[in-house]
């Protein structure tokens, strides 16, 4: 053998020696680009080991996001009810699934889910995951309404898919675990931390007065007492995401994370939304049933229905809540106003 | 020769974000000059573990008895616990010699959620007789600093409020004068006047807990006990339809609480 055939030899026998999947291909680790607002605040997000963010695998997860080719009929993706421009809500207080039925709960905004650190997510805390969850909505009647097995099909035999499956987790055997991790890896992404209180916090916007009493209005236990459920600026998620009856009902319909541990002591109690973008996630709480947000602080200030599992955290009951000025009402909007976050919902990278 | 006194604080104040290894190794390499005059052994170092455990009036409460209305406070009142959640900071082992071993570390006790009953701070210390003691909330230097778990935790308090934590969040229903369920927040914080842009400190209200005398000899588990009832008790009988919600910019129930706070912690068992 020549000295110039040596390394040629050597590379024909690794290539023998190896699978068509695993000739030293690796997905691109691509950690999370955490904003500074957070990492100067809060801990660190919660990523799976045994599923690390990939470049290929959040693109795999954001062309199944958007495809139809999950639902039973191909009219319908995450998508439908996850739109971008709602801050991957839709506008509507219920969303109907393929076969024109609407669910029970408003669809959840999606973004900073990796800061979830109890990793319970939808509005009843019934997912122990975000790749779990990712699950749910195929099957769901009401929703996608498919199975995974006609869905994996479906993606296997796609000209595309198992490509991408390869390229994201060196295989090209697809199931639906795979297909959720994906999913799940492109939500992890969808972080919003540029909103003009974000640049205040950061010394680079300044409130006006009428944003800085609403946010003394949020702060303050004797006015509106937001804080305790829904952060601060020490807390940029605006939302603690823990589970609180907030006084909407005096008996309940929805038994919400109640009906998923089975005790009573939790009936009616939801996941708090976070605060952020509210200005595209109209309407609110877990049923839609406030198109605005003057609806939602009129709620805590006057409409508060006592039950046996509301939230000692609410205030003046019989008052039906915490009485707050029209002046203050205003003030509070308009603060709450400042956790927009328009570069969110326009960023290239979450769109189709 | 004498025992030195380490202030981890000096060492270190980026223990907080745990850096706990460089304070071992400071620990570790301190003490092996040490003699025992001070009954203190230079020998082995241990780890000392706190078990916190919660009563009402000597009736254990653990989260399984949440929501109920269940308990008499000394005013007479029915009441339920909902959420109990608090820190401590700052444990101190001080020798025969007054000389003081600092271990600058914190932890959220979440009776609610059943985490961080058990604390064990990543320092190892001499085996030795030492007078224990902790402070409940944060001093105001400790108070000041960024705790990124804690902000997690949403734990904070509003600037406007004066800023830094909450001491501990209490929240429960009790049964008020018109027969009625009503919710209590007996939030303990830095008293706070003149909430807003400039608010005062009447004075500090954090406490310091002496849990008395303590011989450790192999990696104890030191029990502190929080007797629930005492924070209604005395020296303030606490009257939960006066003082019930938005307690937080009331200085003088913080100042109450403070003082009510002085006896709800107690030396339980200790093994080792």
């Amino acid at each position: 053998m020549t000295r110039r055939g040596l390394p040629i030899g050597f590379f024909i026998f690794l290539c023998l020696s190896c699978s068509n999947e695993d000739m030293g291909y690796e997905p691109t680790a691509k950690s999370l680009d955490i904003p500074q607002i957070f990492s100067e605040n809060i801990i660190a997000p919660i990523i799976p080991t045994d599923n690390p963010q990939t470049s290929q695998g959040v693109a795999l997860g954001k062309k199944l996001f958007f495809d139809k080719i999950l639902s039973a009929n191909g009219t319908q993706a995450c998508a439908s009810c996850h739109a971008p421009q709602n801050a991957f809500t839709d506008n509507g207080p219920l969303s109907a699934g393929i076969d024109g039925i609407f669910g029970s709960r408003n669809s959840m905004p999606l973004f900073n889910l990796a800061w979830n650190y109890n990793e319970r997510f939808n509005w009843d805390g019934a997912s122990l995951s975000l790749e779990r969850q990712a699950l749910e909505p195929v099957e769901n009647p009401l929703e996608l309404h498919s199975n995974w097995g006609a869905v994996v099909d479906r993606l296997q035999s796609h000209p595309d898919y198992p490509e991408l499956f390869r390229l994201a987790f060196e295989t090209t055997v697809i199931t639906k675990e795979l297909a959720a991790k994906a999913i799940a890896q492109f939500e992890r992404t969808l972080i919003s931390a540029n909103s003009k209180f974000d640049r205040y916090s950061l010394g680079q916007a300044t409130l006006t007065p009428q944003e800085l009493n609403g946010l003394d209005v949020f702060s303050r236990e004797d006015k509106g007492d937001c804080f305790h459920c829904h952060g601060n600026p020490n807390n940029p998620l605006w939302t603690n995401n823990d589970f609180h009856n907030n006084g909407l009902d005096a008996t309940f319909v929805d038994l919400g994370l109640g009906a998923v541990t089975g005790d009573p002591n939790d009936n009616g109690k939801f996941r708090s939304p976070s605060l952020r973008n509210l200005e595209y996630t109209a309407p609110f709480m877990h049923d839609g049933r406030f198109a605005t947000i003057e609806e939602v602080i009129d709620h805590y200030s006057e409409g508060l229905q006592n039950s046996s599992t509301i939230d000692p955290l609410m205030k003046q009951i019989n008052q039906g809540g915490v009485q707050l000025s029209d002046p203050d009402k205003a003030d509070l909007k308009a603060f709450l106003l400042t956790l927009s976050d328009p570069s969110f919902i326009n960023n290239l990278d979450f769109q189709n | 020769m004498k025992l030195k006194i380490y202030d981890y604080k000096k060492f270190n104040q980026n223990y907080r974000s745990k850096n706990s290894f460089a304070l071992l190794l400071v620990a570790l390499f301190g003490f092996v000059s040490c003699s025992e005059d001070d009954g203190v052994s230079a020998s082995k170092q241990v780890l000392t573990t706190f078990k916190f455990t919660h009563n009402w009036d000597g009736t254990p409460v653990t989260s399984a008895d949440f929501n109920a209305i269940q308990y008499t406070n000394a005013n007479g009142e029915l009441l339920s616990i909902e959420r109990l959640r608090y820190v401590v900071s700052d444990i101190i082992l001080t020798t025969s010699s007054n000389e003081n071993l600092v271990l600058d570390v914190y932890n959220l006790v979440d009776v609610t959620n059943t985490t961080n009953l058990i604390f064990t701070p990543q320092i190892r210390i001499p085996k030795g007789s030492y007078k224990v003691s902790f402070t409940f909330g944060f001093d105001n230097e400790d108070n000041s600093e960024n705790y990124l778990d804690l902000n997690s935790d949403s734990f904070n308090v509003p600037d406007n409020l004066g800023g830094g934590y909450h001491y501990m969040q209490f929240d429960g229903k009790f049964i008020n004068a018109d027969d009625a369920e009503q919710g209590f927040n007996y939030h303990a914080i830095r008293a706070v006047d003149d909430p807003g842009m400039t608010p005062t400190f009447p004075q500090d209200t954090f406490i310091t807990v002496n849990l008395g005398v303590i011989t450790i000899t192999d990696n104890p588990e030191i029990e502190v006990q929080m007797n629930i009832a005492q924070w209604f008790k005395s020296p303030n009988r606490w009257d939960l339809n006066v003082l019930n919600q938005m307690l937080m910019p009331n200085s003088n129930a913080q100042i109450q609480m403070f003082e009510n706070g002085q006896n709800v912690f107690s030396l339980g068992t200790v093994t080792q």
